[in-house]
């Protein structure tokens, strides 16, 4: 180290005055940490807002349809749905993918902006892992139901079942088992884990017995004690360490079940990346979904501040510019390929049977998140809302288009045929977005939105170097 | 119950700034003192060094939890398609570590955050429902805006008069002692 010289300073240095570094502050109007607290456990604390109950009960009432559409499908078979020769996948694996891909964005949030030291996550990242979990769990419903019978569903799993016979490790489908339980299960203890030293504080406030048993259970004795905040600090991080491949692999094995088939328009290499950015692009647009009218109705604004939002946007146009790129490479690949096949497949795709839900595709994904160049278009909330809705529209399009326009006109002219859903595919993922939100509801309403003590952390006062 | 027991716990100081308990817990280092803890509603940025505290040992239980994961995928596969009901699918050999990949690697992310979590829970001795400090008026603040220091009557240089004064020094605000109520 001795040999470090000293850098002359360069005249022209002396005479520039360097511009100011403006740090937007990430929680704004000067905010202490009594006030954090008591804004975000205020949400739980306080009496049940009469909206709240309004939005519960519809949101019953939506999650009603997915009962009854699956009541109905077990009772019936699994001939009520639209699926039939050639496309059997239909709307069960629309929709799943779909509700996994939502998921994406929570983890992205919690784990690889944790990696990334992204500060801006932390008064986002909770309520977007829970967008996860719950976003898993409704996904998750529509492959089980799809097996046709579903009290068989365990034999995905392996377990010793009365046929002496195991699953069969060389499908991608098993792989899905593995890779969403997986991906659930660690989203889960992910979220809970954040959630420990906020459950304590919620405990220390509380008067009510119920309260106290119910956050001191899962705050599981914290004491918010240097040595407890050393492990899991260590813990956290390794937790974002592991979440940030499992991720990835996530929608890549989703990928497999499409891209392993030898089908034209699926059996290409473009499919993980290009899965994977989808994936992050919709989430993106669901937690923008979800959060602005959170931040609206609570009073947020100086925790989820213009910055956050600007944020987003900018991760929700760059992966929708991925995603538009991955389009435009897959034709330029299917041309390039010379595969008769694959060349129709494409063609297809944009001009066949289902041109329309390639354009809804197309400008919905491609074209609308292009407006968040604009700062003016990030600034005006309501314009963002929209937006954010016309994404997860674009993106149910994207899978619709993927599944669909392959299955329906596959090698032999005499087998095409051309699906549509029935009414009971449409209840049942309409039923699911009435669960969402009622698990999201149930969510705001008992457990903390934000985690304090990260939000806590990036606010100057955590500083132990800083005089203030 | 006026006749309730007690005993004596430890002398807490609380501290209202993150800078103030950082540097307080330097000067109880510097004093020699071993059994004490620090409270904060945050992780405070450097306090682990400054307390003399070693590196989290929770990566090893997360390594040992990837390496079960790894394995067990590899068991499983190999005896479930090779071992137990031998299965031909495509030609392909009935155990290799390259088609099921996707299982190893799942089952490893699985059993390592396992590992982390519990390993989290272990080595913070959780959960534990109870515990003395509990008892101290305050310690609710330590999640909210407090921060606090807390030195044991276990500690070999703890003294009444002595300990409770030199937390004053380091600058702790109401300092007190906490006394665990035995029945």
């Amino acid at each position: 180290m001795s040999e470090v010289k000293e850098v002359e300073e360069h005249e022209i240095l002396k005479k520039v005055d360097p511009a100011p570094w403006k740090d937007v502050p990430l929680v704004l109007n000067n905010r202490d940490y009594k006030w954090v607290t008591d804004k975000v456990c205020g949400i739980v604390e306080s009496k049940t807002p009469t909206w709240w109950w309004w939005c519960f009960i519809t949101a019953l009432c939506i999650a009603s349809f997915t009962g009854m559409g699956l009541v109905y499908l077990v009772s019936t078979g699994v001939g009520v749905w639209g699926n039939n020769n050639p496309v059997n996948w239909g709307w069960a694996i629309v929709n799943f993918v779909f509700w996994i891909g939502i998921g994406h964005a929570g983890t992205l949030i919690s784990a690889v902006l944790c990696l990334l030291k992204q500060k801006w996550r932390t008064s986002i990242n909770r309520a977007s892992e829970a967008m996860t979990v719950f976003a898993v769990l409704c996904a998750g419903i529509f492959p089980l139901f799809h097996v046709g019978r579903v009290w068989f569903a365990w034999w995905l799993f392996p377990i010793p079942n009365a046929n002496a016979i195991w699953p069969q490790f060389r499908s991608p489908l098993e792989w899905d088992v593995f890779a969403v339980s997986t991906y659930a299960t660690v989203s889960i203890l992910f979220w809970y884990m954040g959630m420990i030293p906020d459950m304590a504080v919620l405990r220390d406030r509380a008067t009510e017995t119920w309260r106290k048993y119910f956050y001191g259970f899962f705050a599981m004795g914290w004491r918010n004690a240097n040595n407890h905040w050393r492990n899991f600090e260590m813990a956290y991080l390794l937790l974002a360490g592991l979440s940030t491949p499992l991720v990835l692999s996530v929608h890549t094995i989703v990928s497999f079940d499409f891209a392993v088939a030898n089908l034209p328009g699926w059996h290409t290499t473009i499919f993980p990346p290009y899965f994977v950015a989808g994936a992050i692009f919709s989430g993106f647009g669901m937690v923008l979904t979800l959060l602005l009218p959170v931040r609206a109705v609570f009073g947020l604004r100086d925790l989820i501040t213009q910055k956050h939002i600007d944020n987003m946007c900018m991760i929700t146009l760059a992966t929708g510019s991925i995603v538009g790129y991955a389009y435009a490479m897959e034709f330029f690949i299917a041309w390039y390929g010379a595969n008769s096949y694959e060349g129709f497949a494409f063609i297809n795709r944009a001009f066949g049977n289902y041109w329309w839900s390639y354009w809804i595709m197309v400008s919905c994904n491609v074209i609308c998140p292009q407006l968040f160049w604009f700062k003016k278009i990030r600034q005006n909330t309501p314009l963002v809302w929209i937006i954010s809705i016309f994404v997860n529209v674009g993106m149910w399009f994207e899978r619709f288009v993927i599944a669909n326009t392959t299955l329906s006109r596959d090698f032999l002219p005499s087998s095409w045929g051309y699906y549509s859903p029935t009414v009971v595919d449409i209840f049942t993922f309409f039923g699911t977005f009435g669960f969402f939100s009622v698990l999201f509801l149930l969510f705001l309403r008992f457990l903390p939105l934000m985690p304090m003590c990260e939000v806590k952390s990036v606010m100057p006062q955590a500083d132990p170097h800083a005089d203030h | 119950m006026s006749d309730i027991m007690d005993i004596k716990y430890a002398a807490a100081a609380t501290f209202s700034s993150a800078k103030e308990l950082y540097d307080a817990a330097g000067k109880v280092k510097e004093k020699g003192y071993s059994n004490w803890e620090c409270f904060s509603p945050i992780p405070v940025h450097g306090l682990d060094a400054q307390m003399g505290y070693a590196r989290s040992k929770v990566p090893r239980f997360t390594l040992a939890g990837g390496i079960t994961g790894f394995f067990t995928g590899m068991l499983i596969v190999w005896f479930m398609n090779a071992y137990d009901y031998p299965l031909i699918v495509g030609g392909k050999p009935y155990f290799s570590p390259i088609y099921p990949f996707p299982v190893f690697y799942e089952l490893t992310i699985l059993f390592a955050a396992f590992g982390t979590l519990f390993g989290m829970f272990f080595l913070n001795r959780l959960p534990r429902h109870n515990h003395p400090v509990f008892e101290h008026p305050d310690f609710g603040l330590t999640g909210d805006d407090k921060f606090m220091i807390v030195i044991e009557v276990e500690d070999p240089m703890y003294d009444d008069e002595e300990t409770a004064s030199f937390l004053k020094e380091v600058g702790g605000q109401s300092v007190q002692i906490i006394r665990e109520p035995i029945d």
